[in-house]
Order: structure tokens, then sequence, then C-alpha cells
């Protein structure tokens, strides 16, 4: 009896941010990162060795990354910022201090991680000891290596360790460890931080794991191998359920999965109104094993190729062959329908090879700016797409473009690739779709003259909303403050939607809000083309379209944009959709 | 066993690349090589060690070697000081 009270007395519910839905049974593994917890641990003697040469591996693979963030550095922010990481790598060369801790090893026998630590540590303390600036700034790269070392050499230790099934339970996941623990089996994520839309919960509904994010404690509550519920309807994580609130969960599941199971038959139908008005449904894809998922789900096609997923998890760029491969193999799978893919947006939040810090990413280098500094990468890319469009069924698209001159230097790229391939006689399309993704707010009121000079537009509602908002999405002390139906987001919506019609384009929406129910109406009554969306909820969102009709969300949009608050445009949306369409479960599954 | 003080002349003082020099010619010696500054006692021939000391212009250090070619490690290494790492 005493026994049974202790656990329920352990129960604990957390509430965060649900990221992405579904629910899973599992035990937890916590996963550290961003700054990593050295643990001190005692090795037996036959543990010495293989200790000193895990050591060594990190050590190379360290030097390797910082070599190649030294190249980067110095391209992009000039030799003298660059040496910084010179003076990192020298330390990582550093014969005397790779003795000191190798001895140290096989006389104390503690692990790699405690003594690299302590050694590294003791410097960086007498660093910031010294009243020079300098110094200071040295003692934080030396932190800096340390938790490179540190992390090097726990990511060994992590693939092997994570065997089982596990709820991953961190701090702070970034797209890359999102990604690189899906390879295990991964039952759900549940993080400290995080918001709705940051890329690893858009990852993680990708994978169809769920996911809570902003739960602001849980990777300090939770202990590796605690029991835990994850609910990625409601956000709720539970550790040390007890076993009335399992079975509580497991019924909930199964209504959740039954009315999935409802949505199969739409899977073939087109995205057509009651009164025969059809937009294009496609979805939004990070890697080419989505493919099979993504026709499955009843999709027309991909809307957004993220194509910076081939850099997931590894430290150089793929060659073209190798990028050619994945992008025939989209264009193949998707045939006859049409696979838009975007070029690298890498820099902001994104999967980067690791670049040299700003302090703004988001206002840095990324997107369309990455690619056209780096002429060889993005002519590598462009081939590989050309080269993959002989079926004519891909479209190329560039993010974050901001000015006209970027369009047309763009465009110039493409003319320069589709010649270069022509003298070579290697096929392509000649007629390829180019388009322009619409982020930034000055792209957005710059619409008209941009769809002048392309084929196609596509808003990008996460990164236009949080720039139109000045809002992090992934900042939990401000996620709250981005607001899917603020007045001035579905003004600019409307504006570019009524743009692009003006130049006889077509534009279509590639961000979260596309997936979001309450959005659907609205934007089809705006007009949009296409909606691309993450292909979990392409069922949903097609029958929400299939129930709708034209005239009356036209209506209702017209409607939304007399509306002052992001409060009460959502009500009115919800409103109208609870009366149109009752049993669309709204409450908890989606975050607006 | 040699001792000696040397002064540090170059303007930056033993700032990344000084100490990257230093280091990489006291390594070409057996003998070891430490340094003495304000109560620190610092390997000579380790880079985070010398990058420690954070030595500015004017300081005073105390060098010590010991080893067969200590001669042959002095002389060189006192010599770096005294043109001042070549910067100027």
């Amino acid at each position: 009896m005493k026994s049974l009270e202790h656990i329920a007395a352990r129960e604990r519910v957390l509430t965060g941010i649900p990221a992405s839905p579904g629910i899973a049974f599992g035990p937890a593994y916590i996963f550290t990162k961003a700054i990593p917890r050295v643990e001190e641990r005692e090795l037996e003697p036959q543990e010495i060795e293989p200790e000193v040469e895990r050591l060594r591996r990190a050590v190379e693979k360290s030097a390797k990354e910082l070599n190649k963030i030294l190249l980067f550095a110095q391209k992009k922010v000039g030799d003298a910022k660059a040496k910084i990481f010179e003076a990192q790598i020298m330390v990582l060369q550093d014969r005397i201090l790779l003795d000191t801790v190798v001895d140290r090893i096989r006389s104390e026998l503690r692990n790699a991680e405690f003594i690299i630590s302590d050694e590294i540590g003791k410097y960086a303390h007498l660093m910031r000891a010294a009243r020079d600036e300098y110094m200071h700034e040295r003692a934080h790269d030396m932190e800096d290596l340390k938790n490179r070392v540190i992390r090097n050499l726990q990511q060994e230790k992590l693939v092997s360790r994570l065997e089982g099934t596990f709820i991953v339970v961190s701090h702070a996941l970034t797209p890359a460890d999102t990604m690189i623990l899906s390879r295990n089996h991964v039952l759900g994520y549940a993080t400290d931080l995080g918001g709705v839309t940051s890329h690893a919960a858009l990852f993680a509904r990708s994978l169809k794991i769920p996911a809570v994010v902003g739960l602001g404690a849980i990777s300090r509550e939770a202990e590796t191998g605690d029991p835990m519920i994850i609910d990625g309807y409601s956000g709720t994580v539970i550790i040390h359920p007890t076993e009335k609130r399992r079975k509580e969960f497991e019924r909930r599941r199964e209504r959740l999965l039954k009315f999935e199971a409802a949505l199969a038959p739409l899977r073939d139908l087109p995205a057509t109104t009651t009164d025969g008005h059809t937009v294009e449904l496609s979805a939004n894809i990070e890697l080419t094993e989505e493919l099979d998922y993504c026709v499955v789900q009843g999709s027309q096609g991909v809307g957004l190729f993220r194509t910076e997923s081939l850099l997931i998890g590894r430290d150089d760029f793929p060659s073209e062959e190798e990028q050619y491969l994945a992008y025939k193999k989209a264009a193949d799978r998707i045939y006859p329908n049409r696979v838009l893919m975007r070029t690298f947006d890498i820099g902001g939040d994104k999967v980067a090879p690791e670049m040299a810090e700003e302090a703004n990413p988001f206002l840095g280098w990324r997107g369309i700016r990455v690619s056209l500094d780096q002429p060889e990468l993005f002519r590598d890319q462009l081939r590989a797409m050309l080269r993959a469009s002989v079926r004519k069924n891909i479209g190329i698209m560039f993010p974050m473009v901001t000015t006209i001159d970027e369009v047309r230097r763009a465009k110039k790229f493409v003319l320069e690739t589709k010649a270069a391939l022509k003298s070579k006689h290697i096929r392509f399309d000649e007629n390829i779709q180019i388009g322009v993704m619409i982020e930034v707010p000055a792209a957005a009121l710059n619409a008209r003259s941009i769809a002048a000079e392309v084929d196609f537009l596509s808003i990008g509602s996460n990164d236009l909303i949080q720039y139109l908002l000045a809002v992090d999405r992934g900042n939990a002390l401000v996620a709250r403050l981005y607001k899917t139906f603020e007045p001035s987001v579905l003004t600019t919506l409307k504006y570019v939607i009524n743009a692009a019609h003006r130049e006889r384009k077509w534009v279509g929406i590639c961000g979260q809000m596309a997936g979001n129910p309450l959005a659907a109406p609205l934007l089809i009554g705006f007009g949009i083309d296409e909606l691309s969306v993450v292909p979990a909820v392409l069922p949903e969102i097609k029958k929400i379209i299939r129930s709708l009709n034209y005239a009356r969300v036209q209506q209702i949009s017209r409607e939304a944009l007399n509306i002052r608050t992001a409060e009460e445009v959502e009500a009115h949306l919800r409103k109208f959709l609870k009366k149109e369409i009752p049993d669309i479960p709204l409450d908890g599954t989606q975050i607006s | 066993m040699i001792e000696c003080e040397v002064t540090i002349k170059n303007r930056t003082g033993l700032h990344t690349r000084p100490a990257a020099t230093l280091v990489k010619t006291a390594s070409k010696f057996k003998s070891d090589f430490l340094i003495f500054k304000d109560g620190m006692e610092i390997n000579g021939k380790s880079i985070i060690g010398v990058m420690t000391l954070a030595a500015e212009q004017g300081s005073k250090l105390k060098l010590r070697f010991q080893g067969e070619d200590e001669e042959e490690a002095a002389k060189a290494v006192v010599e770096l000081f005294e043109s001042g790492f070549d910067e100027q």
C-alpha cells in the first residue's frame, strides 16, 4: 500500500505548447546539448584505452568542424574575426594539454568528459579572472571549445545509448538534433524551450512524432528512464503517470485515431469546394523519405521541398550528383504532379553547416543571400534541379528574397546554368517555373513587381508573420505574441494574393498557417491558388475545403479584413467553421 | 637548469599569434620549458597555457629551461622575446 502511494505521489503533470500531434507512452531519455552536462564516471581498467580513443576521435572531429568554420568565417567576416577559431584549433592541437588529459584519464580512471572539462575549465577560469576584456572573450572561446569536444564525445555515446524506444526530453532541440535522434526509435519530443513553429516542431510533425515544446523545466524535472505520457494534441506531458491516468490516455488516443481514420476515404478526391472552386492542395516535405507518406495522405504534389535537409548530419555540402539523385527521386515519385523545390534556406534557425556566429541571424546571412554569395554552391544546386526537371514537373523557388535585384541575379544564375547544360547537351525543362518566396515584409510590399518577373509566388507564412510582428517564434518569452490572425497579417496576405493575380501569376502559401483549419477558409476566401501543408494534416484540410462554399468564404474573408484584433478574427473564423463543419475537433488540436 | 627573465616588448603582448610562435619554437627542443608570472606556472609548450598568461606589453616573465638542450632552447626563446616576435 505504501509503495502504491509512493508511486501516485510521484506523478507530475506539465503543460506546454502542443507542437506535433499524437499520444505516446514510454520512458524518458534526457538529451543534453547546448551546454552539455558533464557527469563524473569511474572507469573500469578495461575501459581506459577505449576512453582515450574516444577522446582522440572527439578532438579530431572537433578540429575538423572548427577548420570548416574557420574557412567560412575567413570568407564572410574576414581574417581578423576568424582568428578566434584559429586559436581554438591551436588549442585542440596542444600536445601538452592532450597529454595531460590522457594521463589523467589513465591515472584517475575517470571519463574523458570530466577530465577535459576540468582541464580546459581551469584555464578558462584563469582567463576570466584576468582584468583584460580580451581575456574574458578568450575564456568564452575556451568554454565553447570545451563544449564542442564534450558534445562530440557525447554524440558518439548517444547513438550507442539510444537502444530501445524513448521519449526524448531536452532543454532545446535544433532541427539537426530532431533529425539525428529520429533515426532511433523516438516516441516523442518534449522540450523546455521552443514555440510551435520552430523548425524542430515542424520536423516532428513531418516525422509524425508527437512533440510538446515550451514546457519550462522538463529537462530538469524528468530523469532518463522515467515513465512518461506525451500528448501532442493538448500539450500535456505526464511524468510517472498513475495506472488510471495511463488508461485515460489510452482511451483518448483511440478516439483520436478513429477520427483520423474517418478522413481516409477523402484521400483520392480533389480539394474542391461544394460550389466547384478547386485549389491545389500539396505537401511540405523535408526529406525524400516523406514522399510515400505524402502520396498516401492524398497530396496533389509537393508545394515545398526544403532542400536544406540534405545538409543535415554532415559537415560538407552535398555534391551536384547527390543532389540530383534526391531531386530526381522526388520528381519521379510525385509525377505527374509537381514538386516545388526551394533552394537552400540556410541561416536563421535552419539547419546550417556551422558558420560564423551572427548577433542577429534572422536579419543576417540566410536564404538567397547565402546562395548569391556562394556562386559555386548555388550553381551546383541549380544544375542538379534542372537536370532533375526532364519530366517537366519541377518548379524552383528562392527563399528570403527582399529586392528585385536579388530576383534578377538569381534568375541570371538560372539562365547561365541552362546555357551551360545546353552546351553539354544535357536535357532539362526549358520552361521550368521560377518562383519567389514571400517572407520578408519588403518583398510583400513589392509583391507586384516581383510577380511580374517570375512565374509564381509562394508565401512563407511563418517567416512573414515573424518579420511582420517582430516576434522570434522560437523564443518562449515572446512566442505568444506570434499571432497568425493579426489584422496586419491578414492585410498583407490579401495584398500579396491580389498583387500576384494582377500580374496573372498564381500564388500559394506554404507556411504552417496553410495547415491551420481556421485559416484554410480565410485563405481560400482571399483567393489563394495553392495550399501546401505538412502531410499529417492534409486529409483534415481537404475535408474542410470540401465542406466549404466558395462564395460564402469570400464573404467571411471580407468580414475578417474589417476586424481589429487577432482574437476577434480567430473567434470569427472559429464560429464560422464550427457552424459549417461541426465534427472538426478544433480544440486542442491546433494552435493558431 | 637555466633561469632568466624577459620583458614583453611587442605591442599586442603574448596574444594568439606570438603565443603560437613561442610554443612552436619551444617545442623544437627536448628541454622542459616553464613560464612563471604573478604566481602562475605555465608549461611554455602549451598554447592554452601561454594564452592564459595574458602577458601584455611591458610585463616581466621568468623562464626556466631544463634538459639536454636547455642552452639552445633558452637562446632561441629569449631571441624571440628580444625581437618582439618580429611584430612591429
